[in-house]
């Protein structure tokens, strides 16, 4: 009973199977479209995609900001630095996952950090968490792929962020942050006065209505572009040619396809119809999830940022880490994928 | 009254300054308004949220654009303060 109701729910709310026919119905009642055609998958992907993914981010959006909006850098600063060794990363990890921020904020993130004293690989496990691991996109990849996956995915990331801000610290890599970002006089977290504002519920009201409008503004055109690809994806193109490309008897599938994600600035939502498209194909859930992790982790916009406060070879090392986490991720589950 | 708007540089810092300016002007203020781009001065100012403004020290919003309502709230408090001096 309790797992019907629960069933309905994951179709209705989350799949949104009802929209899915009312679409279909709409094409092949109203507008007469040949079922059996490529038109037709293609344009009922499109439609459907495009009204699931608006309506559940702005949802998402909103309601995961306003839970946000009380986890200021502030506060988890002052939770980070009770912690020591790999714990630290633990928790940096964890907090990138709820701590909001856009991306012009990362570099006075990185300095606030880096000055309080805060190890320098801890810092590096919330920035990879931060992009790679958030509220709305978990809940968003469980909607187009299940529980098993979201919860993977939001797994994977976090230990790709721990294992790598750790190294970060065992090779010693904070004499490569630029000179103007380590405090002059050794300052510790004790001497920064920590002034606690409790946001009031109006205040989360405005920051998750500003993120909302700020994020749809950012991503529709992702979105748009994504799901039309998925779309041409879906109803065009050949499914043995895809196959070949990126299916699992290429040995460079995943390769590709995290190389291909690096570059890229998207959100996870533009990639995600993609993604749907190419799981439809036969391609691995490794070499996909490897390339929305691609997309999301680094973008060219963050790695000039980031050049700011840090050296050349710490950057390179980052970009290094995450390039191989995300590689090694996709094919584990291209292996395993089958025991989802 | 010191008024600082800090940011990179970023649309949400100029839209801001925008709201500031509205602010002021709401008031029938001719205070300036010190624009803080650089990252090294942001994070002295212990600033990690942008876009942030300041007023005489004071932090008011921060990691948002305030509304022109909420830096007019501000601005008076401000006011009232250095007229109780």
């Amino acid at each position: 009973m309790l797992s019907d109701f629960f069933a309905f729910l994951n179709d209705n709310l989350l799949k949104m199977v009802w929209l899915q026919d009312l679409v279909n119905k709409l094409l092949l009642d109203v507008f007469k479209i040949d079922q059996t055609t490529y038109f037709y998958s293609s344009l009922s992907f499109f439609l459907f995609d495009i009204i699931k993914i608006f309506i559940l981010l702005s949802v998402l959006i909103y309601i995961s900001s306003y839970i946000q909006a009380r986890f200021t850098p502030e506060r988890t600063r002052q939770i980070l630095s009770r912690f020591k060794g790999v714990t630290g990363n633990i928790f940096g990890a964890l907090l990138g996952t709820i701590t909001p921020f856009c991306s012009c904020s990362s570099i006075p993130i990185f300095i606030g950090f880096t000055q309080a004293g805060l190890p320098v690989g801890v810092t590096f496990s919330f920035l990879i968490s931060s992009p790679l691991v958030d509220l709305a996109s978990v809940i968003m990849l469980a909607t187009f792929f299940g529980w098993n996956v979201a919860l993977i995915y939001v797994f994977v990331g976090l230990i790709i962020a721990v294992i790598g801000g750790t190294l970060i610290d065992k090779f010693h890599m904070e004499k490569y942050v630029e000179g103007f970002v380590v405090a002059p006089n050794n300052s510790k977290l004790d001497d920064i006065a920590i002034e606690e504002h409790i946001p009031s519920r109006k205040e989360r009201h405005i920051f998750a209505t500003q993120q909302l409008k700020d994020i749809i503004k950012r991503v529709w055109i992702y979105i748009l572009i994504g799901v039309a690809i998925g779309a041409t994806i879906h109803g065009y193109i050949p499914q043995d040619f895809i196959e070949k490309v990126l299916g699992d008897r290429n040995p460079f599938s995943v390769l590709l396809a995290t190389l291909v994600g690096v570059p890229m600035y998207a959100d996870i939502f533009g990639t995600l119809p993609i993604a749907e498209a190419l799981i439809s194909k036969g391609v691995g859930i490794g070499t996909v999830l490897a390339f929305m992790m691609a997309v999301t982790a680094l973008s060219l916009p963050s790695i000039i940022l980031l050049r700011r406060v840090v050296k050349p070879k710490l950057l390179g090392m980052f970009i290094a880490i995450v390039v191989v986490g995300i590689i090694i991720t996709g094919y584990l589950f291209n292996i395993f994928g089958y025991l989802l | 009254m010191e008024i600082k708007v800090l940011g990179g540089g970023c649309s949400k810092c100029q839209l801001l300054e925008k709201h500031v300016r509205m602010a002021l002007e709401e008031l029938g203020l001719k205070e300036e308004v010190i624009l803080i781009k650089d990252y090294k001065d942001i994070a002295a100012h212990g600033v990690m949220l942008t876009p942030a403004v300041i007023v005489n020290g004071e932090k008011g919003v921060m990691g948002r654009v305030a509304t022109v309502k909420e830096i007019t709230a501000l601005l008076s408090r401000h006011i009232e303060k250095q007229a109780d001096n």
